[in-house]
């Protein structure tokens, strides 16, 4: 009896440790990446072909699923507002709700699991077939040329994919409720106008998408670099890219939006 | 794929996402009308500025002239304080009237200058004298209430 219980206060015990040993193996790992993250702007080349694979191959699924959520909100939107008349509001409903908060969260929570899960995955099979060992037996320095250029990728790509998915998100509000429900397009449009700012929501959403960049991509790159040089080990190392940085994502958006939105 | 597909896409990539950008900088928040031009201050005393906020607009005849920039309690005579940022090119007679409205019936408040007939203009800093309070609901339908009760009594 006595035995079980110190073995689960052992294995429990064990657990808290490894989770903060992680942590702060993560933390001196982000440091190393902005420390040797001279040679992914130096040769650029590096960095962009990352941005093509984390960027330029999440175009679709960001565009549609930015359309199909504002599409959504505007029948959502539109039913609840026409019942207390003012579905020209809908306009304000569809463009805030997407630049604060959808914009940012839902492009990167499709960013982690569509281009997090493949970077984790690449560099975790490079580190199982020894090529990072290899790398560093020629005198190159993995983390230079492998990690950083890909962390680069992810946090210049995310605002991007982020202000697109908001664009795509308004104009699915749009085609939803102005072209197919019948709401006035010119009051949609400035009553939009009128209650969006550009400091407190537009650059707002834009500094979230950033922040949530650095995450997913830190976290993305450390799974794959800290992960068991087995199949199994990168399996296990993508998945925990997905879990993590979604819960990171949602947890850090509560606190960017304490901060921004304290209704002053 | 060479390095010279892999640019184009990259920077087609760009291009489309700072079109975004700017997409919901100008047809969405209005930046380009949101001038922050040249302004001066003018202050105005309320005694109950009910749900007014900061950045709430400024507006004569209808038109935006400039935003509710702080709102202070005065200690002394427990009246609050707004202070309005002004758009240079508009100056007000000294006997401008400041009033606090709703726009609709369950909109935003903004302040309505409601302008004069003085020579004289106010200068930056000055202080609007005339001022009417927001309208507060509760106090409208108890008002109503009360009429009705004394307009009972009197029929008697």
């Amino acid at each position: 009896m006595l035995d079980r219980a110190t073995s689960a206060l052992r294995g429990l015990g064990n657990r808290v440790t490894s989770r903060i040993w992680r942590l702060g193996f993560a933390s001196r790992f982000f440091l190393a990446i902005l420390l040797y993250s001279g040679t992914s702007f130096r040769r650029f080349f590096l960095t962009i072909r990352e941005i093509y694979f984390t960027g330029v191959l999440s175009l679709i699924i960001i565009l549609v699923s930015g359309l199909f959520v504002g599409m959504v909100l505007g029948l959502q939107g539109y039913d609840t507002l026409q019942r207390y008349g003012s579905s020209e509001a809908l306009g304000i409903l569809v463009a805030l709700s997407l630049v604060r908060e959808l914009g940012p969260v839902v492009s990167a929570l499709l960013f982690a699991s569509r281009a997090g899960s493949a970077i984790t995955a690449e560099i975790g099979l490079m580190k199982a077939t020894e090529q990072l060992s290899a790398m560093e037996m020629m005198a190159v320095n993995p983390i230079a040329r492998v990690v950083a250029p890909r962390f680069w990728a992810g946090v210049i790509s995310m605002p991007l994919l982020a202000a697109l998915f908001s664009a795509m998100g308004i104009f699915g509000g749009y085609l939803v409720g102005v072209v197919l429900i019948g709401v006035d397009e010119g009051s949609f449009w400035s009553q939009m106008q009128a209650s969006v700012d550009f400091r407190e929501d537009i650059v707002n959403g834009v500094i979230k998408s950033v922040v949530f960049g650095i995450l997913v991509s830190w976290i993305a790159v450390f799974e794959g670099y800290d992960s068991e040089p087995t199949a199994e080990g990168v399996s296990g190392a993508t998945t925990r890219t997905v879990v993590t940085s979604s819960l990171v994502i949602l947890a850090a958006d509560f606190i960017l939006t304490a901060f921004m939105f304290r209704g002053a | 794929m060479n390095r010279m597909t892999l640019d184009i896409w990259v920077g087609v990539f760009v291009a489309i996402g700072l079109c975004a950008l700017l997409f919901l900088a100008l047809k969405v928040g209005n930046l380009a009308s949101t001038n922050t031009g040249e302004t001066y201050v003018l202050k105005a005393n309320f005694d109950n500025i009910g749900g007014l906020k900061v950045r709430a607009p400024v507006k004569s005849a209808g038109v935006v002239v400039g935003r509710v920039g702080d709102i202070r309690l005065d200690a002394e005579r427990f009246e609050a304080v707004v202070t309005m940022n002004i758009s240079s090119q508009f100056k007000f007679p000294r006997d401008t009237f400041a009033k606090i409205r709703t726009s609709g019936l369950l909109g935003e408040q903004y302040i309505g200058l409601a302008v004069g007939g003085d020579e004289q203009v106010f200068k930056p800093g000055e202080s609007v004298k005339k001022t009417e309070s927001a309208m507060v609901l509760e106090d409208l339908v108890g008002q109503f209430l009360f009429d009705k009760a004394a307009e009972g009594k009197d029929k008697k």
